[in-house]
C-alpha cells in the first residue's frame, strides 16, 4: 500500500459505514475524486453549498431533523467558518464530523501555506479534536472520529493531507 | 409599509405543525405569538445562518414544512444560501426577509444600498421556485394562505417599519443558553412526531 494514497472510495467506505446520510461541501483542489465517488454514491446525499460558512449551520439542521452529516470543506474554507464553527458546532454541543482539506500540508512541519500554518493551532485554540489522515492507512482513525464527536458532543476535525486519488 | 406586529401573527396563525428558524428584531415578536415554541429555534448564535439552518431542518424532515423568519442585514450576510436553497429546491422551504432597509439590533444603521435591494428579484435569480414582495398588511394577508400552502422553496419579502432598537443586547449565560435548548426541543419534537409512512 503507498503511503499518502487516498482512494476516494475507500474514504466513502467508511462513511458509509458510519451510517452517513449526507455530505455538506465545497469542491477544492485536493477533493475532484472525492467530489465524484460521493455523487455516484446512492445512499448519500450530496449538498453542495456556495461558502463554507453554511455548512456547519446545515448540519446543524440535518442534525436536528435526525440525519448523520458531515461537513468537506478545504482548510481556508474552515477559517471563513469561525463564527459557524463557534455558534453553531461548538456552542451547540453538535456532534459534527468534518473532513478538513489539509491544503499545504508538508508532513515535515515546515510549509510555506499559512493555510497550514494556523490548521493545527487555530483547532488547538477552538479546543476542537482532531485527527490526520495522510493515506489509506489512517483510515481507522474516521470511526475514532465519529466515536469522539458522538461521545464528547462536539465538532471533531479529520484532516485530509493528501490528495484523494481516483478508484 | 407593514409592522412586525402585523405580520408577525398572521404568518404563526397559519404556520400548523411548522418548524420556526428565526433571527434578530422578528424574534421578538415571534416568540410572542408562537403556538409551538418546541418547534421554534432563535438564531442567537450562528449570525446570519438562520436560512441554513432552516435548510438542514428542510431537508432532514421533507414531511415538515419549515419556515425562516430572517432579517435583510442577516440575508445580505448569507447571500450565498439563497442559491445553496434553490440547489435543493427543498418544496418544504418558505423564506420571509423582514426588510427594514436597517440593522435595527444595532441602533439602526443602513445596511449597504438601503431601500434599493431586490431580494425577490434575488431569490428568483438565483432559483427560488416562486418569490413576492409586500409592502400593505391587506395584500399580505389575502395572498398569504395562498403562499404557505404551496410548494417552495419560495421567498416573501416584506417591507416592514424599522425599529431601531433603543438597547443593545445582552450575551447572558441564559441567553447563550437558548438555542442549544431549543434545538434539543425541536429534534425532540420531530422525533416525537416521525414522518407518516
Amino acid at each position: 500500500m503507498e503511503i499518502g494514497k487516498l482512494p476516494a472510495s475507500k474514504v466513502v467506505e467508511s462513511l458509509r459505514r458510519q451510517s452517513v446520510t449526507h455530505v455538506i461541501a465545497l469542491p477544492d483542489s485536493e477533493t475532484r475524486h472525492m467530489y465524484d465517488a460521493l455523487v455516484r454514491e446512492p445512499t448519500i446525499e450530496l449538498i453542495p453549498i456556495a461558502r463554507e460558512g453554511e455548512s456547519i449551520c446545515i448540519a446543524a439542521g440535518l442534525w436536528i431533523a435526525g440525519k448523520r452529516p458531515v461537513v468537506m470543506i478545504q482548510n481556508a474554507g474552515l477559517f471563513e467558518s469561525g463564527d459557524a464553527l463557534r455558534g453553531m458546532g461548538i456552542g451547540v454541543n453538535q456532534p459534527l464530523v468534518m473532513f478538513v482539506g489539509y491544503r499545504g500540508y508538508t508532513r515535515r512541519g515546515d510549509t510555506p501555506d499559512t493555510a497550514a500554518q494556523f490548521l493545527e493551532p487555530y483547532l488547538h485554540l477552538w479546543r476542537v479534536p482532531y485527527y490526520v489522515v495522510e493515506g489509506e492507512d489512517d483510515l481507522d482513525r474516521v470511526p475514532m472520529a465519529f466515536e469522539r464527536a458522538a461521545r464528547e458532543n462536539q465538532p471533531v476535525a479529520v484532516l485530509i493531507g493528501t490528495e484523494y486519488s481516483p478508484g | 409599509m407593514i409592522k412586525y406586529e402585523e405580520s408577525i401573527p398572521l404568518i404563526s396563525e397559519l404556520r400548523g405543525n411548522a418548524v420556526a428558524v428565526y433571527t434578530m428584531t422578528q424574534g421578538g415578536a415571534w416568540a410572542n405569538v408562537s403556538s409551538r415554541p418546541d418547534l421554534d429555534v432563535g438564531i442567537s448564535n450562528g449570525m446570519s445562518k438562520a436560512s441554513s439552518l432552516g435548510l438542514g431542518i428542510a431537508l432532514g424532515r421533507p414531511d415538515r414544512r419549515v419556515i425562516v423568519l430572517d432579517g435583510d442585514g442577516s440575508l445580505l450576510m448569507n447571500l450565498g444560501s439563497l442559491v445553496t436553497v434553490a440547489g435543493q429546491a427543498p418544496k418544504n422551504f418558505l423564506h420571509f426577509v423582514f426588510d427594514n432597509g436597517m440593522y435595527a439590533v444595532t441602533g439602526g444603521q443602513p445596511v449597504p444600498n438601503m431601500n434599493r435591494i431586490d431580494y425577490r428579484g434575488m431569490a428568483l435569480a438565483a432559483g427560488y421556485r416562486s418569490a413576492y414582495e409586500f409592502e400593505d398588511l391587506e395584500d399580505l394577508a389575502m395572498e398569504l394562505p395562498r403562499i404557505m400552502a404551496e410548494e417552495g422553496p419560495a421567498l416573501v419579502n416584506l417591507k416592514t417599519a424599522p425599529e431601531p432598537a433603543e438597547q443593545g443586547v445582552d450575551q447572558t449565560w441564559e441567553s447563550n443558553a437558548r438555542m442549544p435548548r431549543q434545538m434539543r426541543n425541536v429534534m425532540a419534537a420531530l422525533q416525537s412526531e416521525p414522518p407518516q409512512r
